[in-house]
């Protein structure tokens, strides 16, 4: 029997010819991920091990992004435990204020990440990577602490589901419409413990920023990691960013597949998730012909939707025009770099100019952390990823999860607004 | 490994670590903290009535969203000595195991036991037992490599064992 894309890298890492879905594997790690939230509980964990210091100090990447700059003691406090843990164990990818970004938006483009990789992250979005043909997958702390310690973890061999996607998405679609369009489809548990697998002749239409999104996702869909299979624009990416050799793996041909769907990007329409599941989608069209949804608040930004591609295209709808009265426009790029190059091509001077607020990197108000907290009953469009319960502040607020272009035009009416 | 019984909490699908511990709470990561906030989001009775040894009946996909291990220490932290669900989000399932809080999937437990009722579960024979209606059910076992992560307490104490 075949194997899938994700099971020949994970056979790799595992040194064996052949694994099935179900088995029950340990694989050797080319890089462990922790932020400010999950470190510090990873690093206590480790405390506990009777083992001598971290399994490769280039091997493990420590950026404190979730409430950084520091919001308040506690978070200080934490930041402080991971500061002096990078320090004392000599950890070459640790990433101060000043050089941090959003995690899954960083390590790619420091070049940390590349096609053939088997990365955990103490952070469910770390599936992110699946997008330059890696695997990579969200773990808790204690599995961080272990993976730092020994440079290994187990993992159950996924099975998979398969994505054809075919055509190309019409102007204002991007990666987030295509994964809020297959979560809605196929549910919040639709892949839980699966592999999501992303082939057909449309990936060559999505750009690597429409790819990360939708990897990043995968998560969404509870799936186990998304992947994508190499192409001409993944090598590119990687030559770009990375000096590190890269391995590409292709799922075999008689590979077998718990289910597979065929998605043509060219019937997709702008996809909004409204509260509290990202598996409440409506198209656009469907939206027009409700009630008007009135919002408060507008966020562009996460490590869903905060690269370089995102802000210029809300910058595109955004230009010469001001955002409703009342609305607050909080705009975050993701890193450092695309912070700069967002400033050098005008489009923070246009965000600024249409009457939004533009942040230091961080994940602040995804989470409900800070920087953009919503009171009782309110209401924003965001290009994050969840809209559960309470996610981004009061309970009763609701998030409806969107593209940077669905956002920028609904920043624009007050109201949730075709791009 | 010892039986766990206490009285029912129940939930539906698809309960988050979102609300299972707000992110507004992650500044700390003292257990005893974290479990004062436990479940507030979508039952602010929780913390107040929970008792040592209760247990947490829920549907489809319990745990989903972020990788926190702050949840499962939360809940056990407030005293739970088992969740049952119909299904597990899985970095919530190896957080569980990770950090020793008993988890089990059943269907059919998750369906028909309700809030209130006492609940046995032996974790060795993998029986659920609701002591309130006299039924039992039977859980998915678990593999044997993560039963000796459990016996262990833990990923922690399994590695210093020299297992892994």
């Amino acid at each position: 029997m075949g194997m899938t894309m994700t099971q020949k890298i994970l056979a790799a890492a595992a040194g064996l010819d052949h694994v099935e879905a179900g088995q029950l594997i340990e694989a050797k790690l080319s890089l462990v991920l922790g932020n400010d939230i999950t470190s510090p509980v990873a690093i206590k964990e480790m405390a506990k091990m009777k083992t001598e210091g971290v399994f490769d100090k280039d091997k493990i990447a420590l950026v404190p992004d979730h409430f950084v700059p520091n919001k308040d003691i506690k978070s200080a406090e934490h930041c402080k435990c991971v500061r002096e843990f990078a320090k004392e164990h000599d950890i070459t990818n640790y990433f101060e204020v000043g050089q941090m970004g959003i995690e899954h938006a960083l390590l790619p483009e420091k070049g940390l990440t590349v096609a053939g990789d088997v990365i955990i992250g103490a952070d469910s979005h770390t599936c992110t990577y699946g997008a330059l043909g890696a695997f990579s997958t969200g773990v808790g702390s204690t599995d961080m602490a272990a993976g730092m310690a020994t440079g290994k973890a187990w993992f159950k061999v996924p099975s998979a589901i398969r994505f054809n996607l075919t055509g190309k998405p019409a102007k204002h679609i991007s990666g987030k419409d295509v994964i809020l369009h297959i979560i809605g489809m196929i549910g919040v548990d639709g892949a839980l413990y699966k592999s999501m697998e992303f082939t057909g002749d449309g990936i060559a239409n999505l750009s690597m920023d429409d790819r990360f999104t939708i990897a990043n996702m995968a998560i969404e869909a509870g799936g186990k990691n998304g992947i994508f299979p190499v192409d001409d624009k993944t090598i590119e990416y990687m030559k770009e960013h990375s000096d590190r050799a890269y391995t590409v793996y292709e799922a075999d041909a008689d590979a077998v597949y718990d289910a597979e769907y065929t998605i043509d990007l060219s019937t997709l329409e702008s996809t909004v998730s409204f509260p509290h599941l990202p598996e409440n989608t409506h198209t656009i069209s469907e939206i027009e012909a409700m009630d008007e949804i009135r919002i408060d608040q507008v966020v562009i930004g996460s490590c869903t939707n905060g690269r370089i591609q995102d802000l210029r295209q809300a910058a595109e709808i955004l230009k010469g025009k001001k955002v409703a009265e009342g609305m607050r426009l909080i705009v975050i790029p993701a890193t450092q770099a695309i912070y700069l190059q967002a400033m050098e091509e005008g489009l923070l001077k246009t965000f600024i100019e249409a009457g939004g607020v533009v942040s230091t990197p961080t994940c602040g108000p995804c989470l409900g952390g800070y920087m953009g907290i919503l009171a009782e009953g309110e209401r924003c469009v965001s290009t994050t990823n969840r809209n559960f319960v309470g996610r981004m502040g009061h309970v009763t607020s609701e998030i409806y999860l969107a593209s940077p272009t669905l956002a920028a035009a609904s920043a624009i009416a007050g109201k949730i607004a075709r791009p | 490994m010892e039986n766990a019984k206490g009285t029912v909490f129940k939930y539906g699908d698809n309960v988050d670590t979102d609300v299972i511990i707000p992110a507004r709470y992650l500044n700390s990561s003292d257990p005893a903290e974290l479990a004062q906030h436990c479940m507030e989001d979508i039952d602010t009775e929780f913390v107040k009535k929970v008792k040592k040894g209760d247990i947490i009946v829920a549907d489809k996909n319990f745990g989903c969203g972020s990788s926190r291990e702050h949840a499962p220490i939360a809940i056990k932290a407030s005293g739970v000595s088992c969740v049952i669900a119909e299904t597990f989000a899985r970095i919530f399932y190896r957080n569980s195991i990770n950090i020793g809080l008993p988890i089990m999937e059943c269907a059919e437990a998750a369906k028909e036991i309700k809030a209130g009722d006492e609940v046995e579960v032996d974790f060795d024979g993998g029986i659920i037992k609701d002591l309130t209606t006299g039924k039992e059910y039977k859980g998915q076992a678990f593999p044997p490599f993560m039963q000796k992560i459990i016996a262990a307490q833990g990923l922690v104490n399994y590695i210093n064992e020299g297992q892994a």
